[in-house]
């Protein structure tokens, strides 16, 4: 039940702000601080969950496989490769480390 | 405005692109995309969540970082609402891509709420980088319309292949969330603000997590972007107090860090197309 709240939280909250900047006048949206802070708020969050998920096993920081997968999927991203590639390295990599260190 | 001055670079060469190239961009764009939706559903399925939520959060959420966020802070043991909170946040950026593309797509009011679901990363980048009005509607709807019918049912493709994958662990799958965020974060470290909050972020986000509750972190890291804004603007008001006059150029230096985003976007398309 409460995963379903939170599905249900997210995907109404989601469609919200999607819908709003289609719908909201130009202007109001359109101040600077606003739109730098709007601009900042995902480099914020996605680093961090970033680290968190590759650094962190529940509550314990933790240093395993998928730091590499990381590595490889920071490599890929530097060569320009697409989305795509960017996932599978990370996802081949760790597994690959996982099946080398047991 | 960055948008209007690329726009006009692009039209300046060629008065829109044929109606295949675009479709070409889009296609692409929304394969590749499309099918992490794989990764989305394994990764969902392996957090404990059943087929049904799941495919609800392809469905209804449709953007691909929360849903990512939301599995992730609810299998490590955090609250719905933090979980939430956290995905919400995430997704508010996509406020800011429907602001642009009212104005580039100028869609009709009734249109505006099914259109809405679509607004997100992909789209604004295949539409923004359209020289005309009309490659950016096809742009657009393409781009949508194939994501969201790959990534709906790639998700429950995952979802159903995560049980006879067994350990998705094992397979590294794991690694796929954190791979997605890099992937969207890296084209936004562009300057040593973006870099700044970033590495903010990190520093609490691991360093708080094992003092506070699951998925209280991440909503405090991202207290780093007002924070380095804030210090940003202290250190231009410093800057103005010693020299007694304007700080040259401090109001550009926002507005070019808006335009080299956008650039890069389109930039990153580019090179995409030239694959």
């Amino acid at each position: 039940m409460t995963v379903w709240i939170a599905v249900a939280l997210t995907a109404v909250g989601c469609y919200a702000v999607k819908l709003i900047g289609l719908l909201v006048p130009a202007g109001v949206l359109e101040r600077p601080l606003v739109k730098r802070l709007a601009a900042l708020l995902p480099v914020a969050l996605l680093a961090a969950l970033t680290a968190q998920q590759t650094f962190a096993d529940s509550r314990v920081l933790v240093l395993d496989a998928k730091a590499a997968g990381l590595a490889a999927a920071a490599v890929a991203l530097l060569l320009r490769a697409p989305f795509l590639l960017v996932v599978a390295a990370a996802v081949l990599v760790t597994a690959g480390v996982r099946a080398m260190t047991g | 405005m960055a948008e209007q001055t690329a726009l006009a670079d692009i039209s300046q060469e060629d008065a829109g692109k044929p109606d295949s190239a675009v479709l070409r961009d889009a296609l692409g764009v929304g394969v590749a995309v499309g099918l992490s939706g794989f990764a989305f559903g394994v990764t969902s399925a392996g957090s404990g969540l059943s087929l049904l939520q799941t495919c609800a959060l392809s469905l209804l959420v449709f953007t691909g970082a929360s849903q990512f966020a939301l599995v992730g802070a609810l299998a490590a043991g955090g609250n719905p609402f933090t979980a939430a909170a956290g995905a919400f946040f995430l997704g508010v950026r996509n406020a800011f891509y429907g602001l642009r593309l009212s104005q580039l797509l100028a869609l009709p009011r009734a249109v505006r709420p099914f259109a809405a679901q679509w607004v997100i990363d992909e789209t604004t980048a295949v539409a923004l980088a359209q020289s005309t009005r009309r490659g950016a509607r096809i742009g657009f709807t393409v781009t949508g319309l194939t994501l969201y019918l790959l990534w709906n049912l790639t998700t429950l493709l995952g979802a159903l292949g995560a049980d006879a994958l067994g350990d998705t662990d094992a397979w590294g799958l794991d690694a796929a969330g954190p791979a997605v965020f890099l992937a969207l974060l890296a084209p936004m470290l562009k300057t040593f603000t973006e870099r700044a909050v970033a590495a903010l972020a990190v520093v609490l986000g691991l360093g708080l997590l094992p003092v506070l509750p699951a998925g209280v972190p991440v909503l405090v890291a991202a207290l780093a972007a007002p924070a380095v804004l804030w210090a940003e603007g202290r250190r231009a008001r410093s800057r103005r107090g010693t020299d007694g006059s304007e700080p040259a150029g401090d109001h550009e230096d926002h507005e070019d860090a808006d335009a080299h985003g956008t650039a890069h976007r389109n930039d990153h398309d580019a090179h995409e197309e030239d694959r």
